[in-house]
């Protein structure tokens, strides 16, 4: 009864997903407004901006979204912004999988279960 | 909203810190009932489309930006346990790779932008869902609402914690005015960016949406009586 046979697979919803993850992350990040944020903004204006210390991981090879020892600016943000999208996308699912409930697990969702392990 | 280091004292960073570690303890055996082979590559897109969307900084007003916070996309996308967890997977990343967030701040942001916005975006989408009529259509506004809520919410959460262990003795009325009114122009940002990614995705799959489950199964019954016979006597 259900159109699974219609319906987008999951596995390209995902993929195209991540897709739109990549191109914002990679190339519309370059057009991204530069000014502070609001925090930032509120701070500056508030004068409590100075009590920020720098960041100990300021000399990373990505700090403040920028890849070190790269030239272009557009090409040193993209880059940078791939590589997030990519280890923010292992970590993440990484995690989920590890979480997850696993099928023999599944005894009090039967309809789920069945639905799965089919094939 | 990332906090850097320096704007909290050590005690309200440790306390923070504390709570958010309690809260993904909380979050790591909830996701449990949430996660399965299918909906676990959801958790991933999830937190990665937040990351990406919050590097796109939006400019607010004269001189002042913002960008989405992530956690009501999150708690509809993959419900509230998981969303917990891609928000602090997403903050993690950014603090420790990208140098955005303090270190010592990584409880607060996580606190902030994780829980904080996980709670109040499920909650408010839950009275939303409660009080709007049960249809497909109406998930995506109601997150949107939900979304930019939980923006301002947050901001006030942070004048909370500097009333609490700033550095800086700085007038709190005005903190509050000066964060609630920012936060709540980056939070129609917010409505708008979230309403787009759901409604992108409740358009193809909804039954890949969470928040959009209860929904689909009440219109399953309504629409399969004989269905729900079956799957009641059986």
């Amino acid at each position: 009864m259900t159109n699974t046979s219609s319906r987008v697979a999951t596995k390209w919803v995902v993929f195209g997903g991540v897709v739109v993850a990549l191109i914002l992350a990679g190339v519309v990040s370059f057009y991204a407004s530069g000014s502070p944020d609001g925090l930032n903004k509120v701070a500056l204006d508030r004068g409590f901006s100075e009590t920020e210390e720098p960041h100990s991981a300021a000399d990373g090879p990505f700090a403040g979204y920028s890849s070190k020892g790269i030239d272009n600016e557009r090409l040193a943000g993209g880059i940078a912004g791939v590589v997030g999208v990519v280890v923010v996308l292992a970590l993440s699912t990484g995690l989920a999988f590890v979480v997850r409930r696993r099928h023999d697990e599944e005894s009090d969702a039967p309809s789920d279960a069945n639905r799965q392990s089919t094939g | 909203m990332h906090v850097p280091d320096g704007f909290l004292d050590a005690p309200t960073s440790v306390a923070t810190g504390l709570v958010a570690a309690a809260a993904i303890g909380v979050a790591l055996r909830g996701a449990r009932n949430e996660l399965n082979d299918r909906t676990a590559p959801l958790a991933g897109l999830a937190a990665a489309f937040i990351f990406a969307a919050q590097m796109l900084n939006f400019p607010v007003a004269s001189g002042t930006s913002g960008h989405l916070l992530g956690g009501a996309l999150a708690v509809v996308l993959v419900g509230p346990y998981t969303g917990v967890l891609c928000m602090s997977v997403v903050l993690m990343v950014q603090s420790l790779l990208f140098a955005d967030g303090g270190i010592t701040a990584l409880g607060t942001n996580i606190l902030l932008m994780g829980v904080v916005t996980v709670l109040v975006g499920w909650g408010i989408f839950r009275g939303l869902q409660a009080a709007l009529p049960k249809k497909l259509s109406m998930v995506a506004p109601a997150v949107a609402a939900a979304a930019l809520i939980s923006v301002p919410v947050s901001a006030l959460c942070f004048v909370a914690l500097y009333a609490v262990g700033g550095a800086a003795d700085i007038p709190l009325g005005n903190l509050a005015g000066a964060m609630v009114g920012v936060h709540i122009f980056i939070g129609i940002g917010e409505a708008v960016i979230t309403l787009l990614a759901v409604g992108s995705i409740i358009a193809v799959r909804p039954d890949l949406v969470y928040g959009a489950r209860r929904v689909l199964a009440e219109r399953e019954l309504e629409l399969r009586p004989g269905a729900a016979m079956k799957g009641a006597t059986s």
